[in-house]
């Protein structure tokens, strides 16, 4: 194609592209599209989902293969250009920075691109929206797929013409001679077919040089609708005829029905008792009349007390059954080298943590006549359609999962839950029914970010550098090839899934960034999670940046150094060390060592990482004022430099960025999820505190862009520098080393002495 | 069923209501598909289902219906539109002041309620103002800034 054309086969490069995009283009097979114009970003969010409807129902028969052009890219006939993505937009700004990619290799303005996403029947899998892989790898598959389309068109343009695909270019929908002169619409280049080309993994990308859509601050074509209050989440989402249902939760886990009384709910016309073994649900026409039932119906339960309640779970992890320990990391002799030394030591926790989705999760299933269709707000809709279709009983391909935005998402909430309710409660009603899950529902029962216990000892070479490293952690081990956590009704209903749990990759990030001669990380793999688990946010790693950067910090005061010193001098990676001495230069650091015991209980403090030790590089420098008398820590000012490589949307970045910062300050400070023996206790906001506006700190950003690196992701990493650069902010501020989370008013106060 | 009128986003209307002490919240978003607000908590506790009646910003999954009859209901769809957003919606545009939005409709109505209050006010007056609106994504200081920027403290 084009890199073909370069080659200066000027002769056969024609014919050759011509034999295979002509082949595809006789091949005259009926591309199934919608017609109308559909420009995402000027049209009201309800009229779009209405066309992004009808237009993804006319396309269902297309091809899912992610090997095929055609699975990511349509050409329709009033010029737009149909993007489908398995990866969704749960609020980070795929929904603009996808179209981005594609566009700026398409050669089309992003308004004309439309972005469908997360449709088990009409998207490619790409894997779940997780773990900061929407732009790594959504976004650059797709790109690829949009170079090859690219050339492909190039390719028939050239074809037309006689010429070389080398003297042609793609620009702003046309197929143009570089020469000069008219060019031909991609619409009508490829005619009403489909590409019926491969996903060419040498299609030549651009330039990044030559950028003029990625890399800019495009707005969201979603925020208009968001808060003007059209957009159309899966909350607001409406299907003919569909039923109202509410499960009704046991009181502890584990527990089992007795007895439930019908009668109880007889006073509410048209409500109505479901139940499938343990699962218990109600269902009415009215929303409230629903919510009613479920709260007057009468179930006795037996009992149950199978957890080890939040006050057990720090022994709990010490004691276990532990699985199997295993060293992840070994280089020198750490111990041998640490037997005889001063050492240095810390432990560090992490409690149980929810996801605390502002929105309960929400979801609407459709069982009847041997097909399913649900909707939404699974951030792997190909995934779930394999768990559910296995426990409707239905072929894969009889079920469809379609996407629909829902509250925010950092990890796995409660939404596949509440779809798998919605389908086994509407296969028993044969209606439609719409599930929402109450607060107490998303607090008691959503999986939860597991805890985490680390011990650490270090010890200095006689001049002040890190000689000495080892890192203990005790964690849940994630069930191998689990194809799926475990779902709650699927439990209550008594359909058999496979047992174990999912974390994440929590074990990661528990060595040091720096040059450690003698270093060592070993885990003991917990067989057990205190709560049902599931990945949350930078699984793992925001504990473990925790406890090392923490522990860094605790070095960098035995050597009494200053803390931003202290890591450069161990730091050799050029760009590890730009985001570190940027974040410092935001926030106006001057070198000394920690503590400094301001009079007043201000301090500043400093964390790093490089994510995975092979994604993105994050420096955060924190300012933060301790109350000696209260305790109360206020965070007055963040700063942030982030490198991820290729920048696609720097305002949607920031925007993570900050997100990133804000919820790890309010995990830091806030949040622990109360259980005892038998359920969770914190189940409302006035239980299970999170930040508010008061709380909220000045945040500066940094942003470096790498144009000619490959993006690296941006939807975890800032999160973990956050607690370290908080406690040792208190550290700085007071000389009180935080090591358990949340950082509590007692907490701070016991620190101090 | 009892009928309950009210004036929501100045049309009057009336809704036939089982039971009086439905939620507004439930009659807004199922009987007159208004769904801008949200269900966020049910306690009175997240502001997602902000809405303002007779100029005070209320929270409507704790409002019994019967409680806004013959009230001035404004919900986010009446305070304006994507072509023709109140200054506030605009501000928050233009600082792209949302993540998944789910709390956004919520933060505009309170906000609102406070730059009606005071036009001017600091970004400790809109942190204070928004002291009981809750965001899990961490969107709160681009929230501030169109805070910020709707009271002419920004360049717009």
């Amino acid at each position: 194609m084009s890199a073909r054309g370069l080659t200066g086969h000027a002769q056969a490069s024609p014919r050759q592209m011509t034999s295979n995009h002509a082949s595809a283009v006789l091949a005259r097979r009926a591309f199934l599209q919608a017609g109308g114009a559909l420009i995402v970003g000027f049209m009201l969010p309800g009229a779009v989902l209405a066309q992004r409807v009808a237009r993804a129902d006319a396309a269902i028969g297309k091809t899912l293969d992610a090997g095929d052009v055609d699975g990511f890219i349509a050409v329709n006939a009033d010029g737009s250009v149909t993007i489908y993505s398995g990866k969704v937009d749960l609020g980070q700004g795929l929904r603009i920075a996808i179209p981005q990619m594609a566009a700026e290799e398409l050669g089309i303005g992003v308004e004309r691109i439309v972005l469908i996403e997360g449709d088990t029947a009409l998207t490619p899998d790409q894997g779940a929206t997780a773990g900061s892989s929407g732009i790594v790898r959504g976004g650059v598959q797709i790109r690829q797929a949009a170079a090859t389309a690219r050339e492909a068109l190039i390719a028939l343009a050239a074809a037309r013409a006689g010429k070389a695909s080398s003297e042609f270019d793609a620009i702003d929908g046309e197929v143009r001679p570089k020469s000069g002169g008219a060019g031909i619409r991609y619409a009508e280049l490829i005619a009403g077919n489909r590409f019926s080309v491969k996903v060419d993994p040498k299609a030549k990308v651009r330039d990044p040089a030559s950028y003029t859509v990625v890399g800019k601050a495009l707005p969201r074509p979603d925020i208009p609708g968001k808060v003007t209050g059209r957009h159309v989440f899966i909350h607001d989402f409406i299907v003919d005829d569909m039923l109202h249902g509410r499960v009704i939760r046991p009181p502890a886990v584990g527990a089992k029905v007795v007895d439930v009384d019908e009668a109880s709910i007889a006073a509410i016309p048209g409500a109505r008792v479901v139940r499938i073994a343990n699962l218990i649900a109600v269902v009415a026409d009215n929303e409230w009349d629903a919510v009613s039932a479920a709260r007057m119906l009468k179930a006795r339960w037996s009992t149950s007390a199978p957890l080890v309640s939040d006050a057990g779970v720090r022994a709990w992890m010490r004691t276990g059954p532990i699985d199997a320990d295993e060293t992840l990391v070994k280089k020198g002799d750490a111990r041998a080298a640490l037997v005889n030394a001063q050492k240095v030591t810390g432990e560090f926790y992490w409690p149980v943590q929810s996801h605390a989705s502002l929105g309960p999760s929400c979801a609407i299933a459709d069982v009847r006549d041997g097909r399913a269709t649900i909707w939404s707000a699974s951030q792997a809709t190909h995934r779930f359609r394999e768990t559910i279709a296995k426990a409707l009983a239905l072929p894969k391909d009889a079920v469809r999962v379609v996407y629909l935005d829902g509250s925010g998402c950092y990890g796995m909430n409660g939404h596949d839950d509440a779809a798998a309710d919605a389908a086994l409660l509407s296969k028993a009603v044969a209606r439609p029914v719409r599930v929402q899950w109450s607060r107490a529902d998303e607090h008691g029962w959503d999986p939860k970010a597991p805890p985490q216990l680390l011990s650490l000892e270090g010890a200095l070479t006689s001049d002040g550098s890190i000689d000495a490293w080892r890192t203990e952690m005790w964690i849940p081990k994630a069930t191998a090839s689990l194809p799926h956590m475990p779902l709650l009704a699927l439990d209550a209903a008594g359909i058999v899934q496979p047992p174990g749990i999912t974390t994440g990759l929590i074990s990661q990030n528990g060595d040091p960034p720096y040059a450690v001669p003698h270093q060592e990380v070993l885990v003991h793999w917990l067989k057990d999670a205190p709560l049902r688990p599931s990945n949350f946010r930078a699984p793992g790693k925001v504990a473990n940046c925790f406890a090392v950067e923490s522990f860094t910090d605790m070095l960098a005061a035995a050597a009494h150094r200053d803390p931003v010193e202290f890591r450069l001098h161990a730091l050799s990676d050029p760009r590890g060390i730009e985001v570190i001495r940027r974040a410092a230069a935001l926030i106006d650091w001057r070198p000394r060592p920690s503590p400094a015991r301001d009079a007043a209980g201000i301090g500043r403090g400093f964390a790093y990482i490089h994510y995975k030790h092979n994604e993105s590089y994050v420096a955060i420098a924190m300012e933060a004022a301790v109350d000696k008398a209260s305790g109360a820590i206020r965070v007055r000012r963040v700063a942030c430099a982030h490198d991820c490589g290729l920048v696609i949307n720097p305002g949607a970045l920031r925007t993570q960025i900050e997100g990133n910062i804000l919820q790890t300050l309010s995990r830091t400070l806030f949040e622990a999820v109360a259980f005892d023996r038998s359920r969770v206790t914190s189940v409302d906001w006035a239980s299970y505190p999170i930040l508010r506006f008061p709380d909220a700190p000045e945040i500066l950003v940094d942003i470096v862009n790498r144009p000619h690196e490959p993006p690296l992701g941006a939807g975890e990493a800032s999160a973990t520098p956050v607690p370290a650069a908080l406690a040792n902010a208190v550290f700085d501020a007071v000389g009180a080393r935080l090591t358990t989370v949340p950082f509590t008013r007692e907490r701070v106060r016991a620190a101090m002495g | 069923m009892p009928n309950v009128t009210l004036i929501v986003n100045g049309d009057t209307r009336t809704v036939a209501v089982r039971d009086p002490d439905e939620p507004l919240l439930y009659v807004l978003r199922n009987a007159l598909k208004l769904t801008g607000a949200k269900f966020g908590c049910g306690l009175g506790q997240c502001g997602a289902c902000t809405v303002i009646v007779d100029g005070n910003a209320v929270r409507s999954c704790s409002m019994p219906v019967s409680s806004a009859s013959g009230k001035k209901v404004t919900t986010i769809e009446g305070l304006g539109t994507p072509d023709k957003p109140h200054p506030l919606q605009a501000a928050f545009i233009a600082e792209q002041a949302a993540q998944c939005g789910y709390c956004v409709a919520g933060m505009v109505m309170s906000g609102a309620a406070a730059l009606a209050r005071k036009p001017d006010l600091t970004r400790a007056d809109a942190q204070q103002a928004l002291a009981g609106n809750l965001c899990r994504c961490g969107t709160h200081e681009r929230i501030l800034q169109a805070m910020a920027r709707a009271a002419g403290r920004r360049a717009t």
